[in-house]
């Protein structure tokens, strides 16, 4: 991206991986790039305005809290109420992602994506319920989707310097 | 499943409340395990070991920027195909092959096979695509996100 400049892309390498849990972590990481601590606050907070960082936050690892049970919900909503019916099943305090995709007919007529997670196949299939509930008409058809097996599993990591 | 949760890990209400608190963001100060403490009535002290322990023992599995790839001009695609049964563990082999296959799930449906693509550019996430539908003989769906929607997402332990 053609506005990070040197340090922004120093910055990026140095976070990527996570923040150090230290009482002054922007400081840590300003000795790691030559940066003032200011400077990282600085260029964080920019990069959040520009969206290049989504957020900072931690993500919990849904297995270890014993949220065992995965579906991936899928359902047919209404082209014309999809967005406002994707904010509220975004919403939801058990649906960790939630995604509006094209569909790929005549095999798939789904656009709404919905990762719903518990602690047994019946939480989540009772969960999917209240999201049926919640689209009402706007939806004509859905299925649910448990994965079976991790077949590759690799971190997501940004490489910034062909950026 | 082959992600292994860790044993005997016990979370208190603090602990849950400081998982939901740092999902929604992180303050931007010199100080920001101070803030985080303040607001849920610890010390910086506790707030910083906590954090330590949740992230060592797996709970977390990242803290820190979320970059997003896209805006950085890398592109993601999440990916499905249908997969004939006796030729599953060949496929995934074919397809786990490409380093741009960012993860693959096995999922219980007759698109059988899901997989996220990361590269730099869309371009790619085209042409990565091409070749897996190539070496397989396989269709490859893409459904790339058209729009994400606010997360919810929250523990409660």
């Amino acid at each position: 991206m053609s506005n990070l400049d040197t340090y922004d892309l120093k910055l990026i390498e140095a976070t990527q991986a996570g923040l150090p849990i230290v009482e002054k972590p922007y400081e840590a990481i300003a000795s790691q790039t030559g940066l003032s601590e200011q400077d990282v606050i600085d260029r964080l907070s920019r990069l959040l305005k520009q969206g290049i960082i989504r957020k900072i936050a931690a993500a919990p690892n849904h297995y270890a809290l014993g949220l065992c049970a995965n579906g991936m919900t899928v359902w047919d909503v209404d082209d014309r109420f999809a967005n406002e019916k994707g904010q509220l099943v975004g919403a939801l305090d058990f649906v960790s992602h939630c995604y509006l995709r094209p569909r790929a007919l005549p095999h798939w007529p789904y656009n709404l994506f919905a990762m719903v997670h518990g602690r047994s196949r019946e939480e989540v299939e009772s969960k999917r319920k209240q999201i049926s509930k919640l689209l009402g008409d706007a939806c004509t058809s859905d299925d649910i989707l448990y994965s079976k097996r991790i077949l590759k599993k690799t971190g997501l990591r940004v490489s910034p310097k062909g950026a | 499943m082959s992600l292994k949760a860790p044993k005997n890990i016990i979370l208190d209400s603090t602990d849950a409340a400081l998982i939901n608190h740092l999902q929604d963001g992180f303050p931007l100060v010199s100080r920001p395990f101070c803030e985080v403490a303040n607001q849920l009535g610890i010390s910086e002290k506790d707030c910083i070991a906590r954090v330590n322990r949740l992230r060592g023992s797996g709970i977390l599995t990242r803290f820190g920027p979320f970059y997003d790839a896209q805006a950085m001009g890398g592109a993601f695609c999440l990916c499905a195909m249908s997969v004939p049964e006796e030729r599953f563990e060949e496929v995934a082999e074919m397809v786990n092959a490409h380093l741009e296959v960012a993860h693959n799930y096995e999922r219980s449906h007759t698109l059988n096979m899901w997989f996220v693509l990361a590269t730099q550019t869309v371009e790619q996430i085209d042409r990565v695509a091409r070749e897996i539908a190539e070496e397989t003989g396989l269709e490859v769906l893409l459904f790339p996100k058209l729009k994400e929607f606010f997360i919810g997402f929250k523990v409660a332990a």
